[in-house]
C-alpha cells in the first residue's frame, strides 16, 4: 500500500508533522489501526532502528522518527483500545533505587515503545519491591532496571531474587543495563538479559517476549 | 575562586556527537545539527555553573582517599598524589535547571533535543574540570614560574578510587555550600556535577601503565590522555 510506505518513509526522516495526516488518510481509506501500526509506523521503526544498528544514522536521528511515530500513535492508541488489540506485551521499567539519572532508561523506553511494547515508566529511585508490585500490577513480561553507578547495581539482584522467591521468574523476566552493567553481571546475579545500549534492549526483550510466550 | 565562563564550558560540536555516539569520520545529518545549535542555546540559557576548591595538605589527603577502605588493593592515584605539588579538592555543578530543562523536553516527547541537551551539559560539566585544571596550574606557576607543572582532575569512582570516596571528600570540602548534595548511593544532586582532587605536579607524575584490574572495564578516555602525558 502506498499510503503505508510514505508513513514508513516520514518516519524514517523523523518528520512528525507529517505522520499524523498520512494516518489520518489511511484511517479514512479504510484500512484498520493494526495494519497502519505495523506495516507503516512499526515497520518505520523497525528500518531505523537497523540503520542506527549498523551506524547508518545516529542516536538524535533515531529520536527524531520516535517521536514522528508518537505522533502517530496518539491517533491509533484509543482505536486499537476500542478494537481489543493489545499490544506485543508490558515491559515495567525503572532506574533502581538510589540512581537519580534517567537519560539511558527514558531511550530504552522509547524504543521499546517504538517497538510495538507497552511501556510502564516508574521513573528513577526505584526499589525491588516497587518494581515487582508494578510488573505483578500491570501483567508485565519483563521489569527493565538501568543503574548509573556499581553502588546502585545491588538492587537489580534483589528483583531477581524476590521474583524468584515469589516463583514469578517464569512469568516475569529481567533485562538490566547502564554505564557500569555488563553482561557478566546479570549472568552472576540470574538476570534473563542484558542489554548495552538501547537497540540491544529492544531486541532482549523480544526475545523475552517470545520466551514467555 | 575560579571562574568558569559559559564560553569556556560550552562544548565543541565534536565532543557532543562523540558523546552521543556517532563514529568518528561520521557526519551527522543537517537536523541533527539544527538541533546541536538550539542544544547549545538552552545550555547557556540554563546553566548555573558554580565550582569549589580549595587546597589539601597531602597527609590530610591520604586519609580522605581511604574512604570507606572500599578502594581497589593497587591505584595509580596512590603514587600520584604523594609526588604533588600541590593538591586542591575540588566540586563543580552545572545546576538543577539544566536537568529540569532536560526532563521537560523529554516530557513533551521531545527526545532528540533532550537527549542532545543531556550530552552537551554532560561534556560542559566535564569541561569544568579541565578549566580547574588549568587554574591550578597557574597557581603553582605563579609560585614558581620555573614550574611547567601540569594538573588533572582525579575522580571518585575513577582508577580504582571507589565512588564511596565521595563521603570524606564531601566531609572535608562541603560542597553543599554551592548547592551540591550526596544522596547514600553517593549520587551528587544535582546530575550535572562532577568532584575530585586536582592533582599538579610534573607531567611524569600522571604518567601510568594501564594495566589495573579495573582497567579492561573503564571507558573513559581520559585516563588514557593521563596515562600517556608527555614529561614537561
Ligand atoms: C532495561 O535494560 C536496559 C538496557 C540497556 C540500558 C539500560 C537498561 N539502561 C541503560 N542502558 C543502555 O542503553 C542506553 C542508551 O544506549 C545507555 O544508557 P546510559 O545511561 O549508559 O547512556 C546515556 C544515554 C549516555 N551516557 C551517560 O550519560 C554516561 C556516560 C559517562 C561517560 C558519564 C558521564 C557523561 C557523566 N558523568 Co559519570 N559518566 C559515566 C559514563 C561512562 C560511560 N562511558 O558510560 C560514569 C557513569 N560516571 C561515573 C562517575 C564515577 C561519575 N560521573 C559523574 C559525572 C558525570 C558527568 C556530569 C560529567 C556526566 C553526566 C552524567 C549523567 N548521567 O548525567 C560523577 C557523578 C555525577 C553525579 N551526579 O553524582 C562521578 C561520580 C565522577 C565524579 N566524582 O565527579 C562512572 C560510574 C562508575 C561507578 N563506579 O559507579 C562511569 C561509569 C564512568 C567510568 N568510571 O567509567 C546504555 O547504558
Amino acid at each position: 500500500m502506498k499510503i503505508l510506505k510514505q508513513i514508513a518513509q516520514c518516519l524514517e526522516t523523523g518528520d512528525d508533522a507529517a505522520v499524523p495526516p498520512l494516518v489520518s488518510q489511511a484511517l479514512a481509506e479504510g484500512l484498520v489501526p493494526k495494519t497502519i501500526l505495523d506495516e507503516g509506523l512499526i515497520a518505520g521503526m523497525n528500518t531505523v532502528g537497523e540503520r542506527f544498528r549498523i551506524h547508518e544514522i545516529f542516536l538524535p536521528d533515531v529520536l527524531m522518527a520516535a517521536r514522528a511515530m508518537y505522533a502517530g500513535m496518539d491517533i491509533l492508541k484509543p482505536l486499537l483500545i476500542r478494537s481489543g488489540i493489545s499490544s506485543r506485551g508490558r515491559v515495567v521499567i525503572g532506574s533502581v533505587q538510589g540512581d537519580l539519572h534517567d537519560i539511558g532508561k527514558n531511550l530504552v523506553g522509547i524504543m521499546l515503545k517504538g517497538a510495538g511494547f507497552e511501556v510502564i515508566d516508574l521513573g528513577n529511585d526505584v526499589g525491588a519491591e516497587k518494581f515487582v508490585a508494578a510488573a505483578k500490577d500491570h501483567g508485565a513480561l519483563a521489569i527493565g532496571m538501568s543503574a548509573l553507578l556499581t553502588t546502585t547495581m545491588p538492587v537489580m539482584k534483589e528483583v531477581v531474587d524476590r521474583l524468584k522467591a515469589e516463583k514469578l521468574s517464569d512469568r516475569i523476566k529481567t533485562i538490566i543495563g547502564g554505564a557500569p552493567v555488563s553482561k557478566g553481571y546479570a549472568d552472576e546475579i540470574g538476570a534473563d538479559a542484558y542489554g548495552y545500549d538501547c537497540a540491544q534492549a529492544v531486541a532482549g526483550v523480544k526475545k523475552l517476549a517470545e520466551a514467555v510466550g | 575562586m575560579i571562574d568558569f565562563p559559559l564560553a569556556r564550558l560550552q562544548p565543541l560540536p565534536a565532543a557532543v556527537y562523540a558523546a552521543l555516539g556517532l563514529k568518528s569520520g561520521g557526519s551527522p545529518s543537517p537536523r541533527s545539527a539544527a538541533l546541536l545549535q538550539r542544544a547549545l542555546e538552552l545550555f547557556r540559557e540554563n546553566s548555573e555553573p558554580r565550582g569549589i576548591c580549595e587546597p589539601v595538605a597531602a597527609g590530610e589527603f591520604a586519609g580522605i582517599y581511604a574512604g570507606r577502605g572500599q578502594n581497589a588493593p593497587d591505584t595509580p592515584l596512590t603514587g600520584i598524589f604523594q609526588r604533588a605539588a600541590s593538591l586542591h579538592l575540588f566540586a563543580f555543578t552545572l545546576g538543577a535547571r539544566i536537568s529540569h530543562a532536560i526532563g521537560l523536553l523529554f516530557e513533551h516527547d521531545d527526545f532528540a533535543l533532550g537527549a542532545v541537551l543531556d550530552a552537551v551539559a554532560s561534556v560542559g560539566a566535564d569541561n569544568a574540570g579541565r578549566i580547574a585544571a588549568e587554574w591550578a596550574e597557574r597557581q603553582v606557576a605563579a609560585e614558581n614560574s620555573a614550574a611547567a607543572d601540569r594538573a588533572f582532575l582525579y575522580s571518585p569512582g575513577y582508577c580504582g578510587w571507589h565512588i564511596s570516596g565521595q563521603e570524606k571528600l564531601f566531609a572535608s570540602l562541603r560542597p553543599e555550600r554551592i548547592g551540591i548534595s550526596l544522596n547514600t548511593s553517593f549520587l551528587m544532586n544535582p546530575l550535572k556535577s562532577i568532584s575530585g582532587v586536582l592533582v599538579t605536579g610534573t607531567a611524569a607524575i600522571h604518567r601510568f601503565s594501564t594495566v589495573y584490574p579495573f582497567c579492561d572495564q573503564c571507558k573513559s578516555p581520559a585516563c588514557r590522555e593521563r596515562a600517556t602525558a608527555r614529561p614537561a
